[in-house]
């Protein structure tokens, strides 16, 4: 800090208890199916990192960012496979595909205002499925996409899960201190005050349009860097996966994690995926149910969260760790009174 | 003489068959106080939305010093130096009043978002640069001590004396108000009166719209009086209080 307090600053600590942990989890939990969850919630926190951006700082709520996933995967599959590039081309490719529609669509969309931000991303999401479903020539259509290649790094193929587990969170814990960097400065608070009030934003100097678009595509390069990841991980993709029903659990990580600090991202993407991978086949086998009992406890999920922890899980960390505010808030209450 | 530092020129707001402002024109001075009055739907609101870029006039010009503005967007203005403060409070309620003052430096400062992403460097310079001359604007309306307070728990009073301290941050030469009064009771308008006459005092130029007749016999140097839509008095506080047009439109309903 360097003498100077700026309040709204979200904490690097975070990362001391964060990287020993994801040294450990694979100590603790070594079996293949676990490293594998906890690949999936790595790729699902790219995502998240990006979103909380959008969502948590600037105020945009997107129901389409499985498409920017779906854009970077295809991408990846397509320029690899058909064309025969090298894996790291087609994911930096993919980003830039996914930025340049990003750009287009945001350009439209980010003039419309709260829920048709919302409804015009989500029709966006349909759009993007039913080209990938319909041009089949290109995606292979509704059956997928098969035969996408292993990493390669330095000439090395990644093929354990161990391997992505490594990659995918070296990735995110980078990807967490650029959205750091970016919340921590003065963007964070332009951001902020996007959210709070956008006339008074604007008024101050600020070209609101110009960050809004530029958040949004960055939040689309992150999906899209997840969705090639994904491609590459699993080596198989189908439109399902990139279908609006895996952008509103997107947004729901992103509200039940909440975004301020951005690490709710993690933690959203975390209590999700454990919901669904752990609970959720407890309860299908419990309850004699089918699979939609995953959308039910979603559902209550959000409820309860929006109920009793708005800010999301991420606001309860403040309780764990001792308030450096406190003397400023005391400094506060010795002032004058006014009225 | 030079051009005045902002000129309306027949400024003409139609809405439908409704002429809200007609042919308005009036000018204000480097470091001149300037109150627009007027009855309830006289056109005030619309006339201040004209000036500061929210609602585009159907006709006439806007000038600041002599330069054409009136079809910069909103963001364009405050690098042109004009800021603002709203009628309906628009402060940032979920940061802190440091912050809110932090974010009104914004013209002065160059960082980009890849800028915050990777230059650590330059983000620590403008930040100390913000908060450097959010500290001075806190000082100079009496806030300087609720620095790290949430905005939202300031109360209504203060909350107003903040809106003001981030629209001073960037130092803009005109400074317009748009009914700064409102809700405020007897204390905190006197208070903030006292602030806007030092404001003038330190070379900031102030053009405000208002409906505090007592206010404004203060503080105005000069009042442009609009009814209708039309202007029909411009002249120093004496001079309104005895213009019979005046009186009959607007103070004869009240007693001053």
């Amino acid at each position: 800090m360097r003498g100077l307090h700026i309040p709204g600053y979200s904490s690097y600590k975070a990362l001391y208890f964060l990287i020993p942990l994801l040294i450990i989890l694979p100590i603790l939990f070594p079996s293949n199916y676990m490293i594998s969850v906890f690949t999936q919630i790595g790729i699902f926190s790219i995502v998240t990192l990006g979103l909380v951006l959008l969502m948590g700082y600037a105020g945009q709520i997107s129901l389409g960012h499985a498409a920017f996933m779906g854009i970077g995967a295809y991408s990846s599959a397509i320029l690899t496979v058909t064309y025969g590039m090298p894996v790291w081309l087609g994911i930096v490719l993919g980003m830039l595909i996914s930025a340049a529609i990003a750009y287009i669509v945001g350009s439209q969309t980010l003039k419309l205002r709260e829920h048709f931000l919302a409804l015009a991303t989500l029709g966006f999401n349909i759009i993007v499925y039913i080209v990938l479903v319909g041009y089949g020539e290109l995606t292979k259509g509704a059956s997928g996409f098969l035969g996408i290649p292993k990493f390669q790094l330095f000439g090395f193929a990644l093929t354990k899960e161990i391997h992505y587990y490594i990659l995918i969170w070296v990735i995110v814990l980078l990807l967490a201190i650029i959205s750091l960097n970016i919340v921590n400065s003065h963007i964070g608070r332009v951001l902020r005050g996007i959210h709070d009030s956008e006339i008074a934003t604007q008024s101050l100097g600020v070209n609101i349009a110009r960050y809004k678009l530029n958040i949004f595509v960055i939040s689309a390069v992150y999906a899209s860097l997840a969705g090639s990841l994904y491609a590459h991980y699993i080596n198989f993709i189908a439109p399902a996966t990139f279908n609006i029903s895996t952008s509103i659990e997107l947004l729901l990580m992103v509200a039940v994690g909440g975004s301020q600090p951005i690490w709710g991202a993690l933690i959203g993407s975390t209590i999700v995926i454990s919901l669904s991978e752990f609970i959720t086949p407890l309860l299908t086998k419990a309850l004699g149910a089918k699979s939609e009992v995953k959308i039910v406890l979603f559902g209550a999920l959000l409820i309860l969260v929006m109920m009793y922890i708005p800010k999301g899980f991420v606001s309860l960390l403040k309780y764990l760790v001792p308030a450096k505010k406190q003397k400023y808030s005391g400094l506060a209450t010795t002032n004058k009174t006014e009225k | 003489m030079s051009e005045p530092l902002l000129r309306v020129s027949g400024l003409t707001k139609k809405f439908g068959g409704i002429t809200a402002v007609n042919d308005v024109s009036f000018h204000v001075n480097d470091n001149e106080i300037v109150a627009i009055i007027g009855p309830n739907g006289a056109g005030k609101t619309t006339l201040f939305n004209m000036i500061t870029g929210v609602t585009p006039p159907t006709s006439g010009d806007i000038f600041l010093r002599g330069e054409k503005i009136n079809h910069l967007q909103v963001h364009d203005l405050a690098r042109k130096g004009i800021s603002r403060t709203f009628q309906n409070l628009q402060i940032f309620h979920n940061m802190t009043v440091l912050e809110n003052v932090m974010l009104g430096s914004h013209i002065k400062l160059k960082t980009g978002i890849l800028g915050a992403a990777f230059n650590r460097l330059l983000v620590h310079r403008e930040d100390r640069i913000a908060y450097e001359m959010a500290e001075e604007a806190l000082e100079k309306v009496g806030l300087k001590d609720r620095m790290y307070d949430i905005a939202g728990e300031l109360s209504y009073g203060l909350q107003k004396m903040l809106e003001v301290a981030r629209a001073i941050v960037s130092s803009p030469p005109l400074l317009l108000l748009d009914e700064p009064m409102a809700g405020l009771n007897d204390g905190e308008s006197a208070r903030l009166s006292s602030l806007l006459l030092e404001l003038k005092k330190q070379g900031f130029t102030l053009l405000f719209v208002e409906h505090d007749m007592k206010t404004v016999m203060r503080i105005a140097e000069r009042i442009v009086v609009i009814n209708f839509g039309n202007k029909i008095a411009d002249g120093p506080p004496e001079a309104i209080k005895r213009d019979p047009q005046v009186i009959a439109a607007y103070l004869g309903e009240e007693d001053y």
